[in-house]
């Protein structure tokens, strides 16, 4: 066929890219292979903008025992056990549709971990939204929570914490990301490899719809007023089947009758094909009439792009298919041989044997095209990065700033959330959302392991390098808060459009930034997703890279939390505190600002704060820690003393109170790095500070634990005398608030 | 004594059920698969919890034409001691085994959260080992959690004594606040008329230990452990 500038547009190719098509074929493409070629080649599935960059990340490390490239990464985590993980985004789908977005994406990002041949038990996600106030927001923001409670539950697979963020760049565009953690013997890890000529591909699962089609072209496209009209390329999950799948694969995994498993997700039948095919240097070759069809009249074309949800592609050893088969009949599921394994290296289709795609596999994978786009600073940067408090309204009273921050639901409670989500099933999980890092027991070997998912788009739209080191030390801050040693990371790179110089800057320089901060912790990134093209009408979300870190805590029962534990325990404040407002929650809350530069880090102070962090819990020292982040020592300081009958009385003395008022406001609500409040028995300060002392980690008691008040001086002068219970009220309430008095939203 | 965990293959709390019973309690445990039709000659049998065969329809509607289920039937009918937890109390609502229904929780959302729970009846092989009037704190994790029987139903069984665990305040107390799903009476859990077959909403199973935040449900596959040592069961085999 040939097509014309209109066909090439629907598919999301360039004249050029074309013209390579052309090259590698050595012929006109037929319509399903132009299609093929399309998702292939999208954005998302080929990170023809990204791969340059993403190269550059340290991705090795003694306990790395899968990298990038696999559906998973996996690290070791002691006695012969590994971890499985990765983050996806699922933004696009939930704008459209955000329950069953939402749900999707969920299910996408459990199949990639159970692929891999191992048991799932931990979900998080990290969530952007615009601002509550909003009516559709609202709606958003509602059925993306249920979708992912909705999947999640129904699968038996605990949703232990997570982040979630509000800015109006948001409201267009929200970001879903979810993370997936799963458990397998280190040895007994499995790829989605094809090889073995004559070796069996079956196919499993939910039958193929035409639902989905186009779907990853749509996650490789902006925004626009007629996106509602794209409702049909979002699929509808069924996390029943996905249960089936689930348990009857890792039963199937437990034989050695399996070459290798992979999950149809974006650019399903077609990308899982390809992949397997070029993994194992081999060719694939099916014929679309054997697949199982929900609709009458399907085409090649639509059932090689359907993104039809729950449906697995399997390369079964040639002999061992009756056992493979016996096994998903077991779970109600139909196994179908849709074809086999070749020598060719060919991905080749056909439709009741009549071939309608014979292409190279590499020529959708390794040799899909690769860009290095243009970049340029962004012209706002200069101008956003000026921050002058003098010319800012005074300042409220501080007792009302910290309501008002308590209030904005970046910061408050998400109980509202959590609790939708069953947190508990599978009983492993020890500390509750809401409680610090996610942390979910290892029953096999008596350790645990800590997840926490973490990044601030306002830091990185005003400094991406430094703004996306925040967000790695930031999360593996928070999982040595709970006495984790940070061992592996994922990633989930959310930005706008690609093709604009100022964006792709954004991009590169992120990612730079957290390959510094990664090489300087010591954590490789295994695998992650990279969404691009988050816009609505032109306008970019907040550069949004999010970071998953996991940590191993060598004996479950150490583990702590955010509260305070004891009347009368020394609080201790590890690490340095600067006068820095700049990109804080106080200045958007209070000032409407997102301005100044992000607070300055110092990596290797970083490294060695979360390394006393790490022993001075396993030696029970360190009763409580808690991450000082969004809002500062004041909010920080009020979160350890919620959800427990306890309150505060602090003196934050290193601060001259008798300079400008901000210098008071920056004491109380800058949001500076590698800060953490901790709790020790009165008896043992002089233990932790010889401890931090040794590790030249600043530290500073300064408050005790008591009373039922939060009291907080500056140089003995008081500043803050509240009511714990007043505080908790309102930071406990809300989101809750935004939703009372309107009817549930299905 | 030898517990049997039926799995149906939308269960997702079986291995929890499992995990107390075998690792917590040092019993004996087994998975029976639901298309099975023996128990395997257990002594007491846990209907875990989870969502049966996705509950697209009535949560447990389809569950109770599992093939185990008739077996599951003789043995409750033979006074064996069977316990049905959240999913497994849905199921036995619609295998006739327990009398009413569940409606869709009062907040329209599925709540996971730990609750106050009080020991109403000490006199079944699920609250035997209970004081009377014992708070327990465990939680829930369902959608559909807001009990419901017609009045003369909810009436005969206050009078027969069959409601066994009721959601309340900490200090005992059947009130509105305390109650998580609006279940009728405040009901969490009730009993068969011989008393043998208990449902309830709250997960006993995931209480087991104090480092998953709970182990006030412990007491609950205590008390049949201790039933079925006194030899009360053994006919139902």
């Amino acid at each position: 066929m040939t097509a014309t500038d209109e066909v090439l547009h629907r598919h999301g190719l360039t004249r050029e890219e074309y013209q390579r098509i052309l090259e590698m074929l050595g012929r006109e493409p037929t319509i399903t292979e132009l299609g093929i070629f399309s998702v292939m080649w999208s954005e998302h599935c080929s990170y023809k903008s990204s791969r340059v960059h993403l190269k550059t990340l340290p991705t090795t490390g003694k306990r790395v025992l899968q990298g990038p490239g696999e559906n998973a990464g996996a690290v070791d985590i002691g006695d012969g056990y590994a971890a499985v993980f990765k983050i996806e985004s699922h933004n696009h789908p939930s704008f459209i549709e955000p329950y069953q977005g939402a749900a999707t994406g969920v299910g996408g990002i459990i199949r990639d971990i159970f692929t891999m041949g191992a048991r799932p038990i931990a979900l998080l996600n990290s969530l952007r939204f615009g601002p509550l106030e909003d009516p559709l927001v609202r709606r958003t923001f509602a059925g993306v929570v249920a979708g992912i409670a909705g999947y999640g539950n129904s699968i038996g697979i605990p949703t232990v914490g997570g982040e979630i963020a509000f800015d109006e760049s948001y409201t267009g565009n929200p970001l879903v990301n979810v993370f997936c953690l799963g458990i397998s013997k280190a040895d007994e890890i499995i790829k989605g490899v094809a090889s073995g000529a004559g070796n069996a591909v079956y196919y499993v699962g939910s039958k193929t719809g035409r639902d989905g089609i186009h779907g990853a072209t749509m996650a490789s496209a902006e925004f626009d007023e007629k996106s509602a009209e794209k409702r049909p390329a979002v699929q509808v999950g069924d996390p029943f089947m996905e249960k089936l799948l689930l348990e009857a694969c890792l039963e199937v995994m437990q034989t050695d009758a399996l070459i290798g498993i992979q999950d149809m997700g974006a650019a399903g039948l077609t990308c899982s094909t390809c992949e397997m095919g070029s993994r194992g240097g081999a060719g694939v070759e099916i014929d679309v009439a054997a697949v199982p069809q929900r609709e009458s009249g399907m085409t090649p074309y639509e059932i090689m792009l359907s993104e039809s949800q729950e449906r697995m592609l399997l390369v079964v050893k040639s002999g061992r298919e009756a056992e493979v088969e016996r096994i998903f009949e077991k779970w109600d599921l139909h196994a179908v041989h849709i074809g086999q394994v070749t020598t060719d290296g060919r991905m080749r289709v056909k439709d009741h044997g009549t071939v309608v795609a014979d292409i190279p596999t590499a020529a959708l994978t390794d040799e899909a095209p690769v860009y290095k786009r243009p970049m340029a600073t962004p012209a706002y940067l200069a101008e956003a990065q000026q921050l002058s408090l003098g010319s800012l309204d005074a300042p409220p009273p501080v007792a009302e700033a910290l309501r008002r921050l308590l209030a904005s639901p970046g910061i408050a409670s998400k109980r509202w959330v959590y609790r939708q989500y069953d947190h508990m099933v599978r009983t492993n999980t020890l500390v509750f959302p809401g409680m610090g890092a996610g942390v979910v027991r290892v029953k096999e070997t008596g350790r645990a392991l800590a997840l926490s998912v973490d990044g601030n788009g306002r830091f990185v739209y005003l400094d991406p390098f430094h703004g996306a080191q925040l967000a790695v030390a930031e999360a593996a801050r928070n999982v040595a808060c709970a006495g984790a040693t940070p061992i592996g990371a994922t990633n989930c790179l959310n930005f706008g459009n690609p093709e604009k110089a100022d964006i792709m800057w954004q991009f590169a320089r992120a990612v730079e930034g957290i390959g510094a901060a990664c090489r300087a912790l010591d954590i490789p990134i295994t695998g992650g997703n990279v969404s691009l093209y988050n816009e609505t009408d032109g306008k970019g979300v907040l550069p949004t890279p999010v970071l998953g870190v996991v940590g191993v805590i060598e004996q479950a029962d150490t583990v702590v939390r955010r509260t305070f534990r004891g009347d009368g325990d020394a609080i201790v404040l590890l690490g340095d505190s600067y006068d820095e407002l700049g990109g804080s929650e106080y200045l958007k809350v209070i000032h409407g600002l997102v301005k100044g530069v992000p607070p300055k880090l110092d990596l290797t102070g970083e490294s060695a704060l979360q390394r006393v962090l790490v022993k001075g819990i396993a030696g029970g020292l360190i009763r409580s820690a808690h991450d000082c982040a969004e809002g500062g020592l004041a909010v920080t300081l009020a979160e350890c003393c919620f959800d427990t009958p306890f309150g505060a009385v602090a003196d934050l003395a290193a601060v001259d109170a008798s300079v400008v008022a901000f210098a008071e406001v920056a004491a109380l609500f800058g949001e500076s790095a590698s800060r953490v409040i901790v709790s020790v028995d009165r008896s043992r300060t002089a233990e932790l500070e010889t401890l931090a002392t040794e590790a030249d980690v600043p530290v500073a008691v300064i408050g005790r634990v008591g009373g039922n008040r939060l009291r907080v001086a500056i140089a003995g002068r008081q500043v803050l005398d509240e009511a714990v219970a007043d505080l908790e009220r309102i930071w406990a309430n809300a989101i809750g608030h935004h939703f009372e008095s309107q009817r549930a939203i299905a | 004594m030898k517990f049997a965990v039926v799995v149906f293959p939308g269960s997702n709390c079986d291995h929890d059920a499992y995990h107390a019973a075998r690792h917590v309690l040092g019993q004996e445990a087994v998975f029976v698969w639901h298309k099975d039709t023996s128990l395997q000659g257990a002594d007491a049998v846990v209907l875990p919890g989870g969502f049966a065969h996705g509950d697209y329809l009535r949560t447990g509607a389809i569950a109770r034409f599992s093939p185990i289920m008739p077996e599951v039937k003789r043995f409750a009918d033979a006074g064996g001691p069977v316990l049905g937890i959240c999913n497994g109390f849905q199921v036995l609502l619609e295998a006739g085994l327990l009398p009413g229904a569940m409606l869709r929780n009062r907040s329209v959302k599925f709540q996971c959260e730990h609750v106050i729970v009080k020991v109403e009846q000490t006199d079944t092989p699920f609250t035997s080992a209970c004081r009377p009037g014992q708070l327990l704190r465990i939680p829930i994790a369902h959608g559909e959690g807001n009990y419901y029987a017609e009045p003369d139903v909810v009436a005969r069984l206050e009078q027969n004594r069959q409601v066994i665990f009721r959601y309340a305040s900490v200090d005992g107390a059947a009130t509105a606040d305390a109650n998580p799903n609006g279940s009728v009476n405040n009901i969490a859990g009730l009993c068969s008329d011989r008393r043998n077959v208990v449902g309830l909403m709250p997960h006993p199973e995931r209480a087991c230990e104090l480092a998953v935040g709970s182990a006030d449900g412990l007491v609950v596959l205590e008390s049949v452990v201790k039933s079925v040592g006194h030899g009360a069961f053994a006919a139902a085999r």
